[in-house]
């Protein structure tokens, strides 16, 4: 790459492991670098060394970490860019000698290194910079004898504007479709005629007009995950699901329908939102309303989370870098209040949907109340909020229902009170709609057994209708807060304590995989460990309830992995 | 009006077809139609509608209606604070205490115990108004009522032990035997909510030893079991001596840990009697019943526990459903609210009978049987809540035309097994030489002999008066109507007290200068209903939701193709 001048990191990668030696190779490839052990992996036997004073001890320590973690410290030398971002190339290229760049697409907003909002043109970019990266790509792919859609991925240093190769994928990737936005084209048709033996549709200066005129794209991932869990893949069945309307500037690739199941088994996406705006703001704007209409009940995913992004005002002034999210997790992750009216609708549909699901044959429910004097059946609602880590919040809310009329009730919410609401449910079409003094509120909920999922305003609320204390009682269940539990179908992959272990909060208990990704669970409180309730490796899973056989290594979600001993008295 | 269109073209035709079809001539003016046989009418079904539907002459603005509304109000006012007052049970700190103790006031078990979004029908909440002197048992210290629980009618028994401890005065029990009554008539299971001290003792002698006391209960349950209608409870406190055989005598019992107690003689009782000194909770407490005696079948930790078990054994009765919903209710056309304004208070104004039953029938349709003879009585059919009913509705005093009009249609209701609705306003039998000599005593003993073997379900509502042998051919309470609702303007007695004062001079006795005043009172809905001489006093305009709820409970425990048979008694002609 470098001989077609196309620029890579600048690093060492001998064998020559003397100590003076990588300093100096450091000192030429210009600190900050990263220190990074040739068998390393997982953040393990990596160092940044900032300047040439701590270079040694740097080196020291990731040499020492690696020798303990894979018995080999051999080390590697690269240049650290501080504010990366991922700025990609899509290029094309017939049998005739022609190719071409369809434009960048700057893929830096990531988490666990991995993309979830993509848009090109990339924000922030000087013209002079975009066409050289456009030009290299496209030698890449000349100096290589390349044939067919390339996407060429380059790390862009914010800071300097230097820009060097990373890799060549070979194939139209899961972002292509926000070339095809900018530039009007099929890729894939593209591919056909390329395979053909045909020569590209357009040339370099077509694609510059039309991506000239044709504004901004972004791309959403939307995937099964949590957010708030570090992003932990999610799995189940999408109980609901409504998609934005679909039109020229939005765009929806997914392959799931309400009902299909998000498996452990695969990358838990969902699908991909692509909007075109005629300038980046408008753009984001749209997404972010997309993303309002985008309702998916039944799995956990990061559609919240994406409009969060959307409502960033770095983000919006184009500040993108792959550090991101970490750099802004604070606005990000803020907490927000639920607002009593969503506690009212998710009583008003436990209690229409309670109504319903004992309707009985006397149509007695079609009689109103007789009688003089306030005989009405005031009734308690208790909701606790799903938080995103799994745990409730402190207290449940409580909403009392009074029916003064077959469809009005007076309502107070936390001591907030709402006199005379009239609600309707529509049961097929899951729709609230209620008519709160001076407020007319939509709310679209999913009811899943215990488990509410409201729509409101553009908004996800995740609601647990809280079980009376007797149940607990009366079905004599332990504590839940004396076991961690597995947040989702998974393997043991590790079990890092041994009971009777002394453990602090936030220490690692046990490392699940699922989804192909590893998840270490820590530790919620200070505590003694108990029990281990499953082991390494072992099945998890109930050996006397039958399972397909891909079941059978997984365990399943909501089940005990690690007990504590429990306070005496 | 539709016009008459010459048409020339079949889809001319079809045009004015769909613009309105238009009424048979004779149903716009009565006119014989031309007599030629041509082409026979085509009857649409909505002409049978058209003709039902009864109109109101009923004008808002009159002074007459303002008055009476006026009147109506008031009444509905105290009597609303009335019941506001009786529904908070006993004295604030014993529903404290209650609380205090992690109990549920029983109006809150009876609704956890209910389908969510249905009624509840409550039963003389009156009961025991003013009616002890120096004591105040509100709704007599029980709660009875006719609810939904998963999806079956059932009559719910609720002791409120925070009046009195929940102990029997006399009303708690005549109330508790009408609740038991209205169930073993319609088959509706019943449920107790057991929390009661048992028989209140001062009253022991008009609690205990007559045929309809405290044991009658208990035989009840026995019978009612034995007929198939389960019978559940749930202790939800103290269950004492006769108490005992409330859980005992059920089919499933459920009761509450550290709170029920079933026992033959509690730890006080036990003390002075063999010298044991024993614990309520090791004496009958919810463990020892339900692991050890077999007493209790079901054992909850506190009683939003114990009412899902209720529940659930309700879920469990496999009782044969009838289907009772019926689709596109009409609702009437005209607004029952109004009926406080077209009734007033003074019953001594004619009441307008179509009028009422404008306001209380599906779609204020009415099939008018005899419409124009024996006027001072209306007879027809109708719908209510989709339930098809004979209606009887007294308009003026009771004539021979009229009682005969009236036994005539009840052996149609009976011959046909449709519930009867009796709406009672009635000052009696005409009296006089002409009625005499047109044999008005044994024209209204056929009425009374038809209402009295009419084995259909009959409701009454008293809109007015009940009086003399008219509150016998209106199927008064000696009559066993499955329910008898007062409106609060309703007055029942022999006689009118100014009458009944008239009389008793007339016939030379001193009168009492106190005894009109005293009539009167006596005379009073709330002063009935505190005697349980009826089910409950309810506001006019909600006279069509109580008979809806009454004609399902009486006919969800219709067995699947059970008819009546009624067999009428000599007729004397």
């Amino acid at each position: 790459m470098t001989e077609a001048g196309v620029p890579c990191i600048p690093g060492y990668h001998g064998a020559n492991q003397d100590p003076a030696f990588l300093k100096e190779e450091a000192e030429k490839i210009g600190f900050p670098v990263l220190l990074k052990a040739v068998k390393g992996g997982g953040g393990k036997g990596m160092r940044i060394a900032s300047d040439p004073e701590s270079f040694m001890q740097q080196l020291q320590s990731a040499k020492s970490e690696a020798r303990s973690s894979f018995g080999n410290d051999v080390m590697l030398v690269e240049k650290y860019i501080t504010t990366p971002r991922h700025i990609e190339v899509q290029i094309f290229a017939d049998k005739h000698g022609n190719c071409v760049a369809l434009g960048e697409r700057d893929c830096s907003i990531q988490r666990r290194h991995q993309k979830i909002l993509e848009e090109s043109p990339a924000p922030l970019l000087e013209e002079s910079i975009r066409q050289e990266l456009w030009q290299k790509a496209r030698s890449a792919a000349l100096a290589v004898g390349y044939e067919g859609a390339g996407t060429v991925e380059f790390i862009f240093d914010n800071d300097t504007g230097e820009f060097f190769f990373m890799e060549m994928n070979t194939r139209l990737q899961v972002e292509h479709p926000v070339t095809e936005m900018i530039t009007g084209e099929d890729l894939v048709r593209w591919q056909t005629i390329v395979a053909e033996g045909g020569s590209l549709p357009l040339n370099q200066q077509q694609i510059e007009d039309r991506i000239s005129t044709r504004g901004h794209a972004i791309e959403a991932r939307i995937y099964a995950e949590n957010p708030n869990l570090d992003f932990v893949p999610d799995s189940g069945h999408l109980t609901a699901m409504r998609i934005p309307p679909t039109s020229e500037t939005v765009r929806i690739d997914s392959g799931f329908i309400a009902g299909d199941e998000v498996s452990a088994h695969y990358d838990p996406m969902i699908a991909k939102l692509i909007v075109r705006g005629e300038n980046r703001e408008s753009a984001i704007m749209k997404l972010h309303m997309a993303l309002e209409q985008y309702q998916i009940a039944g799995v956990i995913t990061n559609i919240e989370f994406l409009k969060r992004v959307c409502i960033t005002s770095a983000f919006i002034a184009g500040e993108v870098e792959t550090g991101f999210i970490g750099r802004h997790k604070e606005s990000l992750f803020a907490e927000t209040e639920t607002a009593p009216e969503v506690y009212a609708q998710a009583a008003l549909v436990s209690y229409f949907s309670g109504a319903a699901e004992q309707q009985n044959a006397s149509g007695l429910d079609l009689v109103s109340q007789p009688g003089f004097g306030a005989i009405a059946q005031n009734r308690l609602f208790r909701f606790r909020q799903t938080n995103a880590d799994g745990s409730g919040v402190a207290g449940p809310t409580v909403v009392e229902v009074v029916p003064i009329g077959r469809a009005t009730f007076d309502i107070e919410v936390n001591g907030k009170r709402y006199n005379s609401v009239t609600s309707h449910w529509d049961q097929k079409q899951t729709l609230l709609t209620t008519f709160f003094p001076h407020t007319r509120m939509d709310s679209h909920v999913t009811i899943d057994t215990d488990k509410l999922t409201i729509f409101q305003q553009g908004q996800q609320y995740r609601l647990e209708k809280v079980e009376p204390d007797w149940v607990a009682k009366a079905l004599g269940v332990k504590d839940a807060t004396h076991s961690v539990l597995a947040p989702m179908p998974c393997k043991i992959l590790r079990v890092e304590v041994a009971s009777g272990d002394s453990v602090k909060k936030d220490d690692a208990l046990v490392v699940i995989e699922s989804m192909k990704m590893e998840t270490t669970i820590r530790s919620p409180q200070d505590g003694i460990i108990s029990r281990l309730v499953h082991q390494e490796g072992v099945s998890a899973t109930n050996p006397n309830i039958f399972r397909a056989d891909r079941y059978k290594d997984l365990c399943k979600a909501g089940t005990a992995l690690v007990e504590f001993e429990q306070p005496s008295g | 009006m539709a016009s008459i269109v010459t048409v020339r073209t079949g889809l001319k035709v079809l045009r004015a077809f769909q613009l309105r079809p238009v009424s048979p001539k004779w149903l716009r003016t009565s006119a014989r139609v031309n007599l030629s046989r041509g082409i026979a009418t085509h009857p649409h079904n909505h002409h049978a509608t058209l003709i039902s539907i009864l109109s109101t002459a009923v004008d808002k603005s009159s002074a007459d209606y303002k008055e009476n509304a006026a009147q109506m109000s008031e009444v509905m006012t105290r009597t609303t604070a009335l019941h506001e007052k009786i529904e908070k049970g006993g004295s604030g700190k014993a529903r404290e205490k209650h609380i205090a103790r992690g109990k549920m006031l029983p109006r809150d078990r009876v609704t956890s115990l209910l389908d969510v979004g249905t009624p509840f029908l409550e039963l003389s909440t009156l009961a025991g108004e003013a009616l002890y002197p120096d004591e105040d048992v509100p709704g007599g210290g029980i709660i009875t009522g006719v609810g939904s629980v998963q999806g079956t009618l059932c009559m719910i028994v609720a002791n409120d032990s925070t009046v009195k401890g929940g102990t029997y005065y006399p009303i708690t029990v005549k109330k508790h035997l009408r609740a038991q009554e209205i169930a073993q008539q319609n088959r509706l299971p019943c449920i107790y909510l057991v929390d009661s001290g048992g028989a209140n003792l001062p009253h022991q002698a008009d609690v205990f030893p007559d045929r309809d006391h405290f044991g009658r209960i208990f035989y009840n349950q026995a019978r009612m079991s034995s007929q198939g209608i389960p019978q559940i409870s749930v202790v939800m406190g103290p269950c004492t001596a006769g108490g005992a055989y409330v859980p005992a005598m059920s089919d499933e019992s459920i009761i509450v840990e550290n709170q029920g107690t079933i026992f033959l003689a509690g730890p006080p009782l036990v003390k002075a009697a063999t010298g044991e000194i024993v614990s309520a909770e090791d004496l009958g407490g919810g463990r020892l019943h339900s692991s050890v005696s077999g007493v209790t079948d079901y054992l909850a930790v506190d009683d939003a526990h114990a009412l899902v078990l209720a529940r659930r054994s309700i879920g469990n009765l496999n009782l044969p459903r009838p289907r009772l919903s019926i689709g596109d209710i009409k609702q009437p056309l005209y607004d029952p609210e109004e009926l406080a304004g077209i009734a007033g208070t003074n019953l001594r104004k004619q009441i307008p009978a179509h009028e009422i039953i404008a306001r209380i029938v599906d779609g204020s349709e009415f099939s008018e049987f005899k419409k124009d003879y024996g006027t001072t009585l209306v007879t027809g059919f109708a719908q209510i809540y989709g339930h098809k009913v004979g209606i009887i509705a007294n308009n003026g005093i009771l004539f021979s035309e009229s009682a005969l009009k009236g036994a005539h249609f009840i052996q149609l209701c009976t011959q046909r097994d449709i519930p009867l609705v009796f709406l009672q306003n009635i000052s009696g039998f005409m009296v006089g030489a002409d009625a005499e000599k047109g044999g008005i005593a044994k024209n209204g003993a056929k009425l009374v002999t038809a209402v009295a073997c009419a084995d259909v379900p009959k409701f009454t509502v008293v809109f007015g008066a009940s009086a003399g042998a008219g509150n016998y051919g209106m199927c008064g309470r000696a009559y066993s109507p499955r329910f008898l609702w007062m409106w609060p303007n309703a007055k029942i007695g022999v006689m009118g007290s100014s009458q009944l004062s008239s009389v008793m001079e007339a016939v030379g006795k001193s009168v009492d200068p106190e005894l009109k005043d005293r009539i009167e009172r006596e005379s009073d809905a709330i002063f009935s209903s505190a005697r349980l001489w009826d089910d409950g006093v309810i506001p006019p305009a909600h006279t069509r939701r109580v008979l809806g709820i009454g004609l399902k409970a009486a006919l969800m425990g219709k067995r699947p193709d059970e008819r009546s048979t009624t067999h009428f008694g000599v007729f004397r002609m």
